[in-house]
């Protein structure tokens, strides 16, 4: 028997990972050069928490799927079009700043608020999806935080994989030390999951459901609400790249034979 | 006056603190002598009395919390035990190991407790106040940090500090009461590969990369997938070294293609990979950004095998970076040790 499930994910845009990045200090605090131009992807590990999502709803008729993110409303729309897709849902966006340098706390509580204000969304039924970390801030916080808010005693972290029994009950595999997965078992929802990589490659676009998405990702957007994230007390004492830059030896010269002795004699050097 | 708190868990044994937890605890000892400020430890564990017996020496107030249900790393009864710790032990600053167990937990503490959390700190510094270095975007912008806002948890990454090592002794040991709620979620083990199929060892020396040049066309014109496992698998196996992957490579793997079967996603590092910290790291095969820069930002000295001269990657990221064919090095490489163990 099909459970039926009402999937959130939280889900932040970041800059494309092939872009040279540049911090920058304004009046507001750091932040990274020319960041409203730098093209911007879904967070990646959001990204597979949003994949897994939308499996989990296929599998399991009635399931809702809902995307919520925090970012500019321009940069959201840009990143929306190719994210649209991939897999069907309905965006809850939040109008806000970007990048990594905000506290996460205040985006939690933001988050929350809007999760908790979703229309027809019943708590009970509720998974709430997002990457362990961002590719951003990297803290792996801010889900664990919005779980807390929401009042969700079940929360997992590094999770690669998830498989639902038909009593609603859930086996949850999550990244521990070593290589290793532990496995739990978990009474049902709701419950916070913070994905890693998981097991599913990135769907391929497909327009018709990009057309289906869009047609209620724009009034969507265009009703965003506007956020301010507080600093609670968090400041920045120094923000740069790091300047450690090293002398590299290019050897071009050598057998393989001459090579291989060379590594030998480093592997072994203490 | 800070008064700060060092959380500690045990591992799997349930009564010796994780090499992350003592790590932690020679933390907590330093920046309580540079602030003049009290140290209290706590300790989750099913026996956290033996636990506690490696810390009389520390001269720091010992909490505990122990029983069956903290011998699972589970949120609900790790929470709830942190919460008490932190509660008892009024603290301040806290710090904590940022290890899978406590990094499940510690925002949502901070946040019963009305504080404030950071995790992956890499140094703490500051001369009257706390502020800690963490990296952003991956490991490609360093930060320092600091708050005024109290409780502040610190979640420290390993291998930052050394791990406190003292004789053994009798502990004086306070234990905390925990109001445990209900518990919806049972750990029933872990899953891993087969012993001698491990490829993921935290604590090797080396880290040995393996990027997506290993599956493609050779000289001959074919790819030769099933030599390069060998070669891979065989020097992991004369070093005892970890193995790291770039995310093509893995990502071919979950293609269904037949590359490297040992390969899974738990072995990428980078941008959505790890980042290990290892003495050395020996990169193969590999022309792009992800393992020279995200994922090697903590590896002592970094050598590489690849084809590619002019690969701008390695430049000024590693130390030697080798122009050759990684297939003919590594077989040799792999003769050498052999020749050596005999």
């Amino acid at each position: 028997m099909a459970n039926v499930l009402h999937i959130v994910v939280c889900a932040g845009i970041v800059p494309d990972p092939l872009q040279t990045l540049e911090p920058v200090t304004g009046p507001a605090g750091p932040g990274l050069k020319n960041e409203m131009v730098l093209p911007a992807v879904l967070d990646p590990w959001a990204a597979s928490a949003l994949y897994e999502a939308a499996a989990l709803a296929a599998k399991n008729p009635g399931s809702k799927l809902w995307l919520v993110s925090l970012g500019p409303k321009a940069k959201l729309q840009q990143v929306m079009m190719t994210v649209a897709q991939k897999v069907a849902f309905e965006l809850v966006p939040v109008d806000g700043p970007i990048g990594g340098f905000p506290d996460a706390h205040a985006t939690a509580a933001v988050l929350a608020e809007t999760i908790a204000a979703i229309p027809g969304l019943d708590r009970a039924k509720l998974l709430l999806f997002g990457g362990w970390e961002s590719a951003t801030r990297g803290a792996g916080v801010t889900l664990q935080l919005v779980g807390e808010r929401l009042g969700i005693g079940d929360q997992f972290q590094g999770v690669d994989q998830i498989t639902l029994s038909d009593d609603g009950s859930f086996e949850v595999l999550e990244r521990v030390e070593g290589g290793k997965h532990q496995v739990s078992v978990c009474a049902g929802t709701p419950a916070v999951l913070g994905w890693a990589t998981g097991n599913l490659a990135e769907p391929r676009n497909n327009p018709q459901v990009g057309m289906a998405n869009m047609r209620t990702i724009m009034p969507a957007l265009a009703k965003a609400k506007a956020a301010k994230l507080e600093a609670n007390g968090l400041s920045y004492v120094s923000v740069a790249l790091p300047k450690q830059q090293r002398e590299t030896r290019v050897v071009k010269d050598l057998s393989p034979d001459q090579i291989a002795a060379e590594l030998v004699e480093w592997i072994g050097a203490e | 006056m800070e008064k700060i708190l060092v959380l500690t868990h045990a591992d799997e044994s349930g009564s010796a603190l994780t090499k992350a937890s003592l790590e932690t605890v020679t933390a907590g000892l330093e920046l309580a002598a540079r602030l003049s400020a009290p140290l209290t430890i706590g300790i989750v564990a099913a026996d956290s009395a033996t636990a506690a017996t490696s810390l009389p020496s520390t001269g720091a107030r010992l909490l505990t919390v122990s029983g069956e249900a903290f011998a699972q790393a589970r949120y609900g009864s790790d929470a709830a035990a942190a919460e008490a710790l932190c509660r008892a032990a009024e603290a301040t600053i806290v710090l904590a190991p940022g290890t899978s167990r406590f990094t499940r937990i510690a925002a949502g503490v901070a946040h019963r407790l009305g504080g404030f959390v950071d995790t992956h700190i890499t140094a703490l510094s500051g001369a009257e106040t706390v502020e800690a270095s963490r990296w952003f975007y991956r490991q490609r912008i360093e930060a320092v940090i600091s708050r005024t806002t109290r409780p502040w948890f610190l979640l420290l990454d390993a291998g930052t500090h050394a791990a406190f090592a003292d004789a053994a002794g009798t502990a004086q040991v306070e234990s905390v009461a925990v109001e445990l709620p209900a518990q919806r979620t049972t750990v029933s083990g872990f899953r891993a590969p087969a012993q001698d199929a491990q490829t993921i060892r935290p604590d090797a020396k080396m880290l040995f990369v393996a990027g997506a040049g290993w599956t493609k066309k050779q000289p001959d014109g074919q790819t030769h997938a099933a030599e390069a496992g060998e070669l891979i698998l065989g020097f992991l196996h004369a070093t005892g070294a970890s193995l790291g992957s770039s995310k093509s490579l893995v990502d071919q793997g979950g293609e269904g293609n037949s590359v490297l079967p040992f390969l899974t996603h738990l072995n990428q590092i980078g941008q959505t990979g790890s980042t290990p910290r290892h003495a050395k790291g020996l990169s193969t095969c590999c022309h792009g950004e992800e393992p020279h820069v995200v994922g090697w930002r903590f590896i002592g000295s970094r050598r590489a095998i690849s084809l590619d001269p002019n690969c701008g990657w390695t430049r000024g990221k590693a130390d030697v970076v080798y122009v050759a064919d990684a297939f003919q090095v590594m077989a040799k490489v792999n003769a050498l040790l052999a020749a050596a163990k005999g």
